[in-house]
């Protein structure tokens, strides 16, 4: 993956003189200390972070913490104090009026929090509106318009005015008005904060899907922790103008760094964040063609399992319970096959575990499939609750031990 | 009691005589004149075309203009109106006066926009101009009537300057509060999309402050029109001079025909540029809804945007 913006310890300063506050705060000052000293404010203080072509990085903080200010810097709405961004390894700090028109022109979009639609412009006047300051033609501008108008669902609403659309319908104008002009870098300052709760979460089903067919590269800000676990290929939590972790959904919420980021992840439902292989164990398996009964008893008391999947010629026929076994004692005729259970329930390993409840309920194992079909794990409702129970409060540094030992044992099996 | 000036005068009139007469005057006459020739062929224009258009064709078209930006009974009044101005017999000076009118804010606009403009982009400029606004504004016309003779001599072009510089303010205060009023994210969102500084103004920040602008444009036109008789004191004529010479004559009838021209277009102009103001083509039925709804009596036009109807 190229990386498709780099920012080297970017600073911002509100005030008149920033060289004496970035002094400071390198003399380890605060952000408080700074404000009563010299009366200037630190909007962002040294971050660092690359984008990869096609992420999605989610930008998360609370209200002041300097995110707005941060995705400013991106497009130059905002002048750094300090620091470096590359844009595809355009050095922006030094770019000149014109290159800075031509990457807002072709390269970056941006989309705002209270929507900043023009009021006195058409729906898809709206949306056309870079295109037409780029200089593109009438007819072309109308054509990509339409088209871009189409994929959020809105090309029936094209003439009338932005005031008459409800809020989640002139955020979808405004996502539009981004993608018209095919940008390859959006720039997303809390899009969907304005939203109630369940439009909310239609936008951001909506905007997966469309990122999994546009595959743009993506800066999306939020102050909601559940809104970046959905979104963010990776996620900065940021405080007081400084990222305090950077990582995916499962290393913050499973590995929190402080204590101010495990005070965020505590209500997170962490089903939605774990998938089936993070309490994956090694898949374990009988073959009929092989062992019989006695051996399925012997497998599972080593184990120390209570069910064993069968596999037949490498297809998943099956599980053989104790249960099972112990209603055959003594029928020293009973094969595998008599005592195997056909309805194995199954998941696949990269699905989250709120999917596989229902899976869990037979009190059974499921069996982990890949999308090759291969048997790569097992996973039991008891290491389902496990991981669910656990506390979400105490910074764990030992993730998941189960997910290792699952990946040694498939490549094992494999080889 | 003793007082300063029963031992010193400032002789400030002096100074200010011999600063315009001694200087100003005969070193700047040709700049002076200068100034007045693009005044005196714009009004020399409209008048000429105003009073070659025959009465029935100017007071049909205004009522039809009336009709497509205001309503029906707009243009019903202003159609009543001109005839009673036509049967009072002032409608010469009537016509003559509009062309004043016309002249000076459309002179005021030229000027007033920019500077507006201008003001909303620069602080320090904002800050520099509004002193000399307050001072537009308070200073009664009176005081400056005597160097604008000096500088200009007497006819219309410098009745015209006296009231292009009593009527300038309103259009830069509003022009410049209209285009700060223009919401910052929307124009953070126009430089996001890579805008020049140029295209910010026409398409966003000019499009938001045209109403605001437009009030301003009203409230300049009133403030032309009530500079009628006064600018008639230096040599400008039409219904301001009709006023003023039924004044010198203590002829009552006169001057209120006078009076009465001036009222009645200043009611006109009023309505219209007020309507011009108010977005309302969306809120009224337009000229062909209205026109249909007269053979449709009895079924109200409805506006076409809302599909509601209008009472
Ligand atoms: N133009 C400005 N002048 C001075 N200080 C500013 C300016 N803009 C932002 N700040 C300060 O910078 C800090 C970060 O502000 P910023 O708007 O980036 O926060 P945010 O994380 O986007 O907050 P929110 O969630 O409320 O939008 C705040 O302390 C704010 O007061
Ligand atoms: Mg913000």
């Amino acid at each position: 993956m190229t990386d498709k913006i780099q920012v080297k310890n970017l600073s911002k300063v509100f005030g008149d003189d920033p060289d004496t506050a970035l002094a400071m705060i390198r003399d380890g000052k605060t952000k408080d200390d700074v404000l009563a000293e010299t009366g200037q404010t630190i909007g962002v203080q040294s971050v660092d972070f690359t984008v990869g072509e096609g992420e999605v990085f989610v930008v998360m903080g609370l209200s002041g913490s300097g995110k707005s200010t941060l995705v400013r810097m991106l497009n130059r709405l905002i002048e750094a104090s300090d620091g470096e961004i590359f844009v595809d390894g355009e050095d922006l700090r030094r770019a000149n009026e014109a290159t800075l028109r031509r990457l807002r022109l072709d390269k970056v979009a941006m989309v705002f929090q209270h929507f900043a639609l023009f009021p006195h412009k058409s729906v898809r006047e709206n949306v056309e509106y870079g295109l037409k300051v780029a200089g593109v033609s009438a007819d072309e501008r109308r054509k990509r318009a339409l088209d871009a108008l189409d994929k959020v669902g809105l090309s029936a609403w094209a003439d009338r005015r932005p005031s008459a659309l409800s809020g989640g319908m002139q955020q979808r104008v405004g996502l539009a008005r981004g993608l018209a002009v095919d940008p390859e870098i959006l720039l997303m300052d809390e899009p969907f904060s304005a939203l109630d709760p369940l439009i909310r979460r239609d936008m951001q089903n909506e905007l997966l899907e469309l990122q999994r067919e546009l595959k743009k590269t993506i800066v999306f800000i939020t102050h909601d922790l559940d809104e970046a676990l959905i979104l963010g290929d990776r996620i900065a939590i940021m405080k007081e103008g400084r990222f305090v972790q950077v990582g995916t959904a499962e290393e913050i919420v499973g590995n929190p760094a402080d204590d101010y980021v495990a005070a965020f992840t505590q209500d997170v439902d962490r089903a939605r964040v774990f998938d089936v292989q993070s309490v994956m164990k090694a898949p374990e398996s009988l073959d009929p063609a092989q062992d019989g009964v006695a051996d399925a008893r012997r497998r599972l008391d080593e184990l120390s399992r209570d069910a064993l999947h069968v596999m037949r010629g490498g297809e998943l026929a099956g599980i053989v319970t104790r249960r099972a076994l112990a209603e055959t004692e003594g029928n020293g005729d009973a094969t595998l096959e008599d005592v195997m259970s056909p309805d194995a329930p199954t998941a696949r390993p990269d699905t989250h575990l709120f999917t596989i409840y229902g899976a869990c309920a037979s009190g059974l194992p499921v069996a982990v499939i890949d999308g090759d079909g291969r048997f790569v794990g097992v996973v039991t409702p008891e290491s389902v609750f496990d991981l669910l129970a656990q506390d979400n409060n105490t910074p764990q540094h030992e993730d998941a031990p189960a997910d290792k030992e699952a990946a040694e044992a498939a490549s094992v099996l494999s080889a | 009691m003793w007082q300063p000036s029963d031992t010193f005068e400032i002789p400030l009139d002096t100074w200010v005589e011999s600063a315009i007469k001694g200087w100003l005057v005969p070193n700047f006459r040709d700049v002076f004149q200068a100034i007045q020739v693009p005044i005196t062929v714009v009004l020399e224009g409209l008048d000429m075309a105003l009073q070659a258009i025959p009465m029935p064709v100017f007071a049909i078209a205004v009522a039809l203009v009336a009709w497509a930006v205001a309503s029906r009974g707009l243009a019903l009044f202003t159609l009543i109106s001109l005839a009673i101005v036509d049967l009072i017999g002032v409608w010469t000076q009537t016509m003559t006066t509009l062309a004043m009118i016309l002249t000076a804010v459309l002179f005021c606009a030229i000027v007033g926009v920019p500077l507006g403009i201008a003001a909303a982009r620069r602080d320090g400029f904002e800050k520099g101009l509004r002193p000399v606004l307050d001072i537009m504004q308070t200073i009664p016309p009176f005081v400056y009537l005597v160097p604008i003779v000096m500088l200009f001599g007497v006819g219309m072009a410098p009745g015209i300057i006296a009231t292009i510089i009593f009527a300038l303010p309103p259009i830069i205060r509003l022009t410049n509060l209209g285009i700060r009023s223009v919401p910052e994210d929307l124009i953070e969102a126009a430089f996001a999309f890579g805008s020049s500084p140029r295209q910010v103004l026409w398409e966003v920040q000019l499009p938001l402050a045209l109403r605001t602008i437009m009030a301003g444009l009203n409230q300049t036109l009133m403030l032309a029109l009530s500079m009628a008789v006064i600018a008639a004191l230096i040599g400008a004529g039409g219904l301001g001079l009709t006023v003023y010479t039924g004044l010198g004559r203590l002829d009552v009838g006169a001057a209120t025909e006078g009076g009465l021209g001036i009222v009645l277009l200043a009611m006109i102009l009023d309505r219209i540029t007020q309507a011009l103001g108010s977005d309302s083509p969306t809120k009224t039925p337009g000229f062909l809804e209205t026109l249909k709804s007269f053979f449709r009596l009895g079924t109200p036009a409805t506006s076409p945007e809302t599909g509601r109807r209008v009472s």
